[in-house]
């Protein structure tokens, strides 16, 4: 591999490890504030694309399907947290893993429902769609738009948990439930909140990478179980373990299809259960 | 683990008629009765992690491959392999590789258990799933059942279809049987004492990790023996059997029939295996909706599972909360 | 079975205005005494949950019609079908098996998709005489290799034919150097090197093979590896989804100007709409073409669009053809499908000469000897080019049969 080529898998990496980043966040807010394992959370960002598509039909816009399509989502996520989740918080995590498996059944079934087996795409907006030429290569402008969205994401929520008010009772509700709750803050609604943000956040990296990905069933169980990873390398919990875990797993993966395409696909759980012989808790996780 | 009277009564029913049903059985329900007698061994060696040492492991079917695999491997192509030679190497095989898996998870807690067996589960899936000396995606085949003699005379001629079904009863009950014995053995009390509370367990002076890492292997190793009795019955293992999914589904299997019971994951096995025929029938084209949502209701008002539920009914209303 | 009850209600609608072909096929031979007017059973075995359904639907769907069209006899015998979703779970696929030979007793086995079910299946086929087992789909060379018996046939193709002539397309098309690229698992793999072969005959020369792991849809570290090789043409096996992300991926790296494209027809089935101008121009070699100029195709696309309210694809061919086969088999035998070996002595030599995918027959190992189309898209839609290889048969290795 020459120099160059290098450089542009390392690009790759990073790349594929900010929209890994996406997904990831969102589920590892919801583990760290309100301690729940969804296993739904890639049914959300497949429900995401879809509601994408959907909008997109209406609409003609890519932004205009997205701004619409992030309050859908949030709403969803509210009625499920109210629904099911809502029930689980005292509940083992055992439990939580059934009723969020129990979930997936139920959403790939309604997608299928709702828009049958047939894989739709949704078209990359025009000012976007070219390519700039990287290298020996030319390399898709939409793909560095992605990139910079998720950068911009990343320090929102920077901002968001570490400076303001909601992310202060965030904060304090993920340490200590019952004291959040005597200084008179109503606790379950700020997990509502919480749960609705993290659907929001699935969905939206679902409507961000539907141009580049299509859309097509079952396309949220890889991404699902790729983020487990990515937070459990990260410290499950912390949004700054979860973007150090996506830029490892997203240069891991990158590397090994390259250098060892015959393990490629081992790569990244050698890597999660080498981190975890080193530090159980992960790179960024609390020690419980 | 000593049963009660009525649940000693109900569980001799119950083998009696596992025990009578091929004089009535058609083959094809006898051999799905087998199935499910393999289920709910598999389920049982998960409920020993589950429901006694509190070890919630999503990685259960790596083992429960992993032997079928080596079966696979041992089997030779144009005639059986000796059980004499196959089950040890099988359980050895497997009770080594749950060695190492459960030597770096039971490091871990709670949730980072969870996904640490899930990653080491995937691990296997995506070996088997791209070895194509091994069959690759498409799975492997066993073409002959092992052989079971001793010198020249055979014992037993596993490849018929009712041998096979005793053969399987006779493993249930024997698993069954000691699993029991290991519960009820000062092992047993200290596993428990660690699901209960393992801060206070540690506190006694035993060295809990320990503890479960044996634990583990002795599920691994029993999760093993019912993937050998799979791969012998079907015929077949696949990178599938590895999956996530079936883990998930043993997992479900336990809930269902009532963790922290072992006889309550066989209910469970057969509970499931009904339930997946009847929501076929239903609604052949979601069926998997039906599904959810019943795992969901099982969730929700049957966390003990039908055991727990009988339990409560014979208690009556005071019955024992989750 | 309440399968599909909309679309059958829709498809009655639509054999109603072909109760001109039922008439004509609705010869019955009358040997028999009553107690052969008992139905035949038809098992069929595939995925109708999750990812895979809309393969299972469109083969199911077809070959019904294909059958009501000829008066919902077959041998003049009604049919009973037994339709079990496999759900594309080879751990199951033992069990799903003896529920339709051992509980249900089918005469026929008509399935599966997934090719890691179709050995399972095949495998409790081989120890056994009875049913006579139909592959509609699952393309895996072993079948009517060497797992073949003489009660497995396939209507469908093996993952030899649409690949090895794609690869002779590409020599012929000048390309001196390949780059192939598919998922590690039995159709990928064996696409692969049949199209590796095919290549190879024109001289031409693989200078990577890549094999991702089944089903990553991350192409990208792939796609900068095939711009630094820099190949004459890149030879590519995805179907679905995956396809459709290779296709835009393919071309949003700017490659597809560059270094053009081909792979077997799956690559570009199905997908045209949602990969859009990614697909455009791409030639691939498939055993289908939907714009095949033939009675048979153009009636039984009307047909197919009129019942289902659905395009037909490949697959619903291969349901058709699956149809037609038994329709041909019963009535030769005069409804005595118990008379196995008849059964299968008819079938082997049978000829399909109104298939929409143009004639062929059966071959020695029991898979179809067809033709390979060569096809491109244009504006969303598969062009046909013409014939890559005419009548071309499966070289069927290790089946002792052939």
């Amino acid at each position: 591999m020459d120099f160059v080529t290098f450089l542009i898998q390392v690009l790759n990496g990073v790349q594929y490890g900010f929209t890994l980043f996406l997904v990831a966040s969102g589920l590892t807010l919801i583990f760290g504030i309100m301690g729940i394992i969804n296993l739904a959370h890639g049914a959300f960002y497949m429900i995401g694309a879809y509601i994408c598509f959907w909008l997109f039909g209406i609409t003609d816009s890519l932004l205009v399907a997205i701004m619409a399509g992030i309050p859908i989502m949030f709403v969803f996520g509210y009625a499920i947290e109210r629904l099911a989740i809502s029930v689980l918080y005292k509940r083992d995590h055992l439990y939580q893993v059934l009723m969020t498996y129990g979930l997936i059944l139920i959403l790939n079934e309604m997608q299928k429902i709702l828009w049958g087996s047939d894989f739709y795409s949704v078209p990359i907006p025009e000012v976007l769609s070219g390519s700039i030429p990287m290298g020996n290569q030319e390399y898709p402008v939409y793909r560095l738009f992605v990139s910079l969205v998720c950068m911009v994401v990343a320090a929102g929520m920077y901002v968001v948990i570490g400076k303001t008010k909601l992310g202060m009772m965030i904060r304090a509700g993920a340490s200590n439930r019952e004291m959040v709750q005597a200084l008179g803050i109503n606790i379950s609604r700020v997990f509502a909140v919480v749960f609705s943000l993290g659907a929001a956040l699935a969905g939206f990296s679902g409507m961000i990478d539907a141009p580049l990905s299509s859309v097509y069933p079952g396309m949220g169980n890889y991404i699902l179980i790729i983020s487990f990873v990515v937070i459990v390398i990260g410290g499950i919990g912390s949004v700054k373990g979860a973007f150090v875990g996506a830029m490892l797993v997203g240069l891991a993966d990158t590397f090994g299809k390259v250098l060892v395409p015959e393990f490629s696909s081992m790569v990244i759980y050698a890597l999660m259960a080498l981190v975890l012989l080193w530090r159980p808790q992960g790179l960024f996780g609390r020690v419980t | 683990m000593t049963p009660s009277r009525p649940l000693l009564i109900f569980l001799l029913l119950a083998l009696a008629a596992l025990a009578a049903f091929p004089l009535v059985g058609e083959e094809f329900y006898q051999g799905l009765v087998t199935r499910l007698m393999i289920m709910g061994i598999f389920a049982m060696s998960l409920d020993l992690l589950i429901g006694f040492t509190g070890l919630v492991s999503f990685g259960h079917a790596a083992f429960f491959g992993l032997s079928g695999y080596l079966l696979a491997i041992l089997t030779p192509e144009y005639g059986p392999v000796s059980i004499w030679i196959a089950l040890p190497l099988c359980l050895a095989g497997t009770a080594l590789a749950a060695l190492v898996i459960g030597w770096f998870s039971v490091r871990t807690s709670g949730i980072y258990f969870i996904m640490i067996t899930l990653a080491f589960a995937q691990m296997f899936y995506y070996y088997f799933n791209e070895n194509q000396d091994l069959g690759g995606s498409d799975g492997i085949f066993i073409f002959f059942k092992p052989s079971v003699t001793i010198g020249d005379f055979q014992l037993l001629d596993l490849s018929n279809h009712n041998t096979f079904y005793y053969f399987v009863l006779a493993s249930l009950v024997l698993s069954y049987v000691l699993l029991s014995k290991i519960l009820k053995a000062p092992f047993g009390q200290v596993i428990r004492g660690i699901q209960a509370n393992e801060a206070r367990t540690l506190a006694l002076g035993f060295n809990t990790r320990k503890y479960k890492l044996v634990s583990f292997v002795i599920a691994g190793t029993l999760a093993g023996f019912a993937g050998f009795l799979e791969a012998s019955h079907g015929g077949i293992m696949s990178p599938a059997h590895l999956g996530w999914h079936e883990s998930g589904i043993v997992m479900m299997v336990v809930i269902l029939g009532g963790m922290g019971t072992l006889y309550g994951p066989v209910l469970g096995a057969f509970a499931m295996g009904f339930l997946q025929d009847y929501f076929q029938e239903l609604w052949s084209d979601h069926w998997l909706l039906l599904m959810g949502v019943f795992v969901i209701a099982v969730v929700l008002f049957l966390p003990n599972g039908i055991a727990g539920l009988v339990a409560q009914l014979r208690r009556g209303k005071g019955g024992d909360a989750p | 079975m309440s399968k599909n009850n909309k679309s059958r209600r829709h498809f009655i609608a639509g054999a109603a205005a072909t109760t001109g072909l039922v008439a004509a096929s609705s010869f019955i031979p009358s040997r028999f005494a009553i107690g052969a007017m008992a139905p035949i059973k038809v098992g069929i075995l595939l995925p109708y949950s999750g990812t895979y359904a809309m393969l299972g639907n469109s083969i199911t769907n077809a070959m019904k019609m294909r059958i009501e069209q000829a008066g919902g006899r077959m041998g003049g015998r009604p049919i009973d079908y037994v339709a079990v979703d496999s759900e594309m779970s080879v751990p199951k696929a033992p069990q799903n098996t003896n529920k339709l030979i051992q509980k249900e007793k089918v005469d026929f086995l008509v399935g599966p998709v997934h090719s890691g079910i179709a050995a399972a299946m095949a495998k409790i086929m081989g120890q056994r005489k009875t049913p006579i087992m139909i592959v509609p789909n699952a393309g895996s060379n072993a079948v009517t290799g060497p797992l073949c018996a003489p009660n497995i046939f396939r209507t469908s193709f093996s993952n030899w034919q649409p690949a090895y002539p794609g690869g002779v397309l590409m020599g012929k098309e000048g390309h001196k150097t390949c780059v192939t690229i598919s998922w590690k698992y039995g159709a990928g793999i064996q696409m692969m090197a049949a199209g590796r072969d095919g290549f190879a005959t024109t001289g031409g020369k693989s200078v990577k093979d890549i094999l991702l792991p089944f089903p990553n849809v991350e192409f990208q570290a792939h796609l900068s590896e095939i711009a630094a090789l820099k190949p004459d043409c890149v030879f590519a096996f995805f179907s679905g989804g995956g396809a459709t992300k290779f296709l835009k991926d393919y071309e949003a790296a700017g490659l597809k100007d560059k270094i053009p494209l081909y792979g077997p027809g799956f690559l570009t089935e199905g997908v045209e709409k949602a990969a859009g101008s990614a697909a455009d121009g791409i030639k691939t070699t498939l055993h289908y073409a939907s714009n095949l100029d033939n009675q048979a195709n153009h009636k039984f696309r009307a047909d197919y669009e009129a019942a289902f309210g659905a395009s037909a694809n490949v697959f619903s061919v291969q349901g058709y053809d699956t149809g037609s086969l038994l329709l041909q088999a019963a009535a030769a035998v005069g409804g005595d499908v118990e008379a196995t070996a008849d059964v299968i002595n008819v079938m082997e030599t049978s000829k399909v000469p109104d298939s929409p995918r143009g004639p062929w027959a059966m071959s020695k190992a029991h898979n179809p000897i067809q033709n390979i189309y060569l096809r491109q898209v244009a504006d969303g839609q598969q062009k046909l080019l013409g014939i890559a290889a005419e009548a071309l048969e499966d070289p069927a290795a290790g089946c002792k049969m052939a």
